[in-house]
């Protein structure tokens, strides 16, 4: 049976945008009316370490930090920051990992974050048109385009997993 | 109704300061409490960075000595560097109202310790506040703006790194009416701390205490969730929550407002359960001060003072489980950027054996390997006297390797005192001090300070030039060297000045890569607003 809180880990290396998928994740399910947290921790990470953020969403939410081997899905953005994140997977619970997208073949490489939030919105239960809403608003303008086409890319790969 | 809206703590709290009618925000940047005066400036209130933290309260205190509503922020350790101030500031009171934000780091993500800072609330007589989530970061700023008010004296909102950086919902409240307007009260006798006058402002200060303390025993920032009888929890803050989902059964007295202490409350809260334990996070503070009280608690084991607290930690506790946690494994440590100036400013101190005292920024970094070129860090400022120090004892051959290594922002933070004292007490072999002067503070995401010339919001000031100032304070030889295009020039250098008997300041001055495209923008604005006509410059 599916718990009340629906629990999502995202992590990479500082400047892969790990924050930021996190953020529209975030705003895509406190679109659909659910009680969302969302922790992250700043600071040393911004030189290149490991970036961990945490999505929590349902009817309530209480601690902001996923609690170990509880994450309902994983998303790793980097291949090296897999294993040292596993742990936070529960048994049965959905790893995405960053060989399922080949950046190279995005728009622009950079997109990376928002192509493997498509793979994850193909396996969970959150209405497309919310994603794209929490997309639009976290990106500028001249950026939109190009990342809702990476978005497409995920989710259409997300489809066939 | 304002609309629902998904903010991390800081950014509530700034909502919450506009809201309240804030006049003035000013702080240091620091993590976790940089964003919230940026977020203030951005929203449209007025919000500048001072040199350092105990500035940045003086002026808060003046601001509100003047009838203001003032906001200032800082990271926990920066509260020592104010410390000074808030120990009188509680004696004198404010006019206006003044609420001191005091962002703690359990379990250090980007700090030197973990110091916890409700220490000093008790310490001061600083009325304390401890919200557990943006919502109640928001709306506790509000009241703390008004307990401030109404008892002329400065609050402190004690948050920690999971409340300022989580992201949660929150509904924001209808803006203060009637906030007065700044004004000028004489008020000699209360304002002037010579011992005549502080006498009676010390008593005065426990008589408002004394008077927060009953009106906490019945305020809505303390609440209780109704649940078992068999065990009832004490707690505040984050540890709130994590508590909340560790055992939903469990009856819970959640504390807001925790100096001075609802004491009444919490013992009959205590009384009414057959178990009655006392979750928080860091420090021992609540359950030393419910002991003291001769209400019969449980704390937590010892292990549990280290680190953050969570849901899992929360359980062991309950269970009274003392038996090893383990261990998560270890991700990619932050490295200095491909491409910093300062890799070659450490691939130089390495080559040359010095002994380095260190300073806190993106700099800290070369302590790690592949440069290992750092022997000590202890606080903002502390490379100076530290390295001074140990010029003063060693024996010559090891005095002459010691060079002090600062960044621009701390420089500007404690620094200029550590080179007063160099010039006022110079070591016989004389003493090299590097300021890496990269234009920014980056290590916090790249904020302004006095020698960028920019403030906060990036806009024209005027400039503090570094070298113009080490050479006023009698350094002998100041040079500027940029260490990417001139290393060899760099390392000449340094091995010269070391060799010398004299007092020696290098700047290594080359922008922060991930900064200088922002700052040649910045200066494109601000030469173009100078130039205009319309543009005054005070």
């Amino acid at each position: 049976m599916k718990t009340a809180v629906t629990n999502v880990v995202f992590a990479g290396l500082g400047g892969q945008g790990v924050v930021k998928a996190s953020d529209i994740m975030a705003d895509a399910v406190f679109r659909c009316g659910h009680d969302v947290k969302k922790a992250e921790v700043h600071g040393m990470s911004q030189r290149g370490g490991s970036v961990s953020c945490d999505v929590r969403y349902g009817k309530e939410v209480f601690s902001p930090m996923v609690p170990a081997a509880q994450a309902d899905y994983l998303v790793v953005l980097s291949p090296d920051q897999v294993d040292n994140n596993r742990q936070a997977l529960r048994p049965g619970g959905v790893l995405i990992t960053p060989d399922l997208v080949d950046a190279t073949k995005l728009e622009n490489a950079k997109s990376l974050n928002v192509a493997m939030l498509g793979v994850l919105a193909a396996k969970m239960d959150v209405p497309i048109e919310k994603w794209k809403e929490a997309i639009a608003a976290a990106l500028p303008e001249k950026l939109l385009e190009t990342n809702l086409r990476a978005f497409e890319t995920g989710r259409h790969i997300g489809a066939r997993l | 109704m304002s609309e629902r809206k998904l903010l991390n703590g800081d950014e509530a709290v700034a909502q919450a300061a506009l809201d309240a009618g804030v006049t003035l925000g000013t702080g240091y940047p620091g993590t976790p409490s940089t964003e919230i005066l940026e977020n203030l400036d951005l929203i449209g209130g007025r919000a500048q960075w001072a040199p350092n933290e105990k500035v940045a309260l003086e002026v808060g205190l003046g601001a509100a000595y003047a009838g203001a509503r003032v906001l200032v922020t800082m990271k926990h350790v920066g509260v020592n560097v104010a410390a000074d101030p808030l120990f009188t500031a509680t004696y004198t009171g404010v006019h206006g109202a003044l609420v001191l934000i005091s962002a703690d780091d359990p379990g250090m993500a980007s700090s030197q310790n973990e110091q916890d800072n409700r220490r000093y609330a008790l310490a001061s007589g600083c009325p304390m506040l401890e919200p557990s989530d943006s919502q109640e970061a928001y709306d506790f700023v509000r009241t703390a703006f008004d307990i401030s008010a109404k008892w002329k004296i400065p609050v402190m909102l004690r948050m920690t790194t999971r409340v300022c950086h989580s992201r949660t919902v929150v509904q924001a409240k209808a803006k203060a009416a009637n906030v007065s307007a700044p004004a000028f009260v004489r008020d000699i006798r209360g304002k002037v701390m010579i011992p005549a006058y502080a006498r009676p402002a010390h008593k005065l200060l426990r008589q408002k205490l004394g008077e927060m303390a009953a009106w906490n025993e019945t305020s809505e920032l303390n609440k209780v969730i109704v649940g078992s009888k068999d065990l009832g929890i004490i707690t505040s803050a984050i540890s709130y929550m994590h508590v909340r989902e560790a055992a939903p059964e469990a009856s819970v007295l959640k504390l807001g407002f925790t100096y001075p202490l609802p004491i009444e409350r919490i013992r009959q809260f205590a009384a009414g359960v057959t178990r009655c334990v006392v979750i928080e996070e860091g420090d021992p503070y609540l359950v030393e001060s419910i002991r003291a009280a001769g209400i019969s608690v449980e704390g937590k084991p010892e292990m549990y003072r280290y680190g953050e607290l969570n849901v899992d930690r929360v359980k062991r506790i309950i269970a009274g489980d003392v038996s090893a946690e383990p261990v998560p494994p270890r991700g990619k440590p932050p490295q200095l950027c491909n491409g910093c100036p300062y890799r070659t400013v450490y691939e130089v101190l390495k080559r040359l054996d010095c002994i380095v005292a260190g300073d806190i920024g993106c700099y800290t970094l070369g302590v790690l390997p592949p440069f290992e070129a750092m022997d000590t860090c202890v606080c903002m400022g502390a490379s100076l006297g530290v390295g001074l120090g140990m010029r003063h004892v060693l024996p010559e051959q090891e005095a002459r390797r010691v060079v002090s290594i600062i960044g621009d922002s701390t420089f500007m933070h404690t620094g200029v005192n550590g080179l007063i004292e160099m010039t006022y007490n110079p070591p016989t072999t004389g003493h090299v001090l590097i300021i890496l002067d990269n234009g920014t503070t980056a290590m916090t995401g790249q904020q302004e300070h006095p020698a960028t010339g920019r403030t906060l919001d990036h806009g024209p000031t005027n400039k503090f030039i570094i070298e113009d100032f080490c050479k006023a304070a009698g350094a002998k030889n100041v040079d500027i060297i940029d260490p990417v295009s001139k290393p060899a020039e760099f390392e000449a250098m340094l091995k010269g000045r070391l060799a010398s008997n004299d007092l020696s300041v290098i700047i290594a001055r080359k922008p922060c890569l991930l900064a200088a495209g922002k700052i040649r923008e910045y200066e494109k604005i601000n030469a173009e607003k100078l130039a205009s006509a319309s543009y005054c410059k005070v």
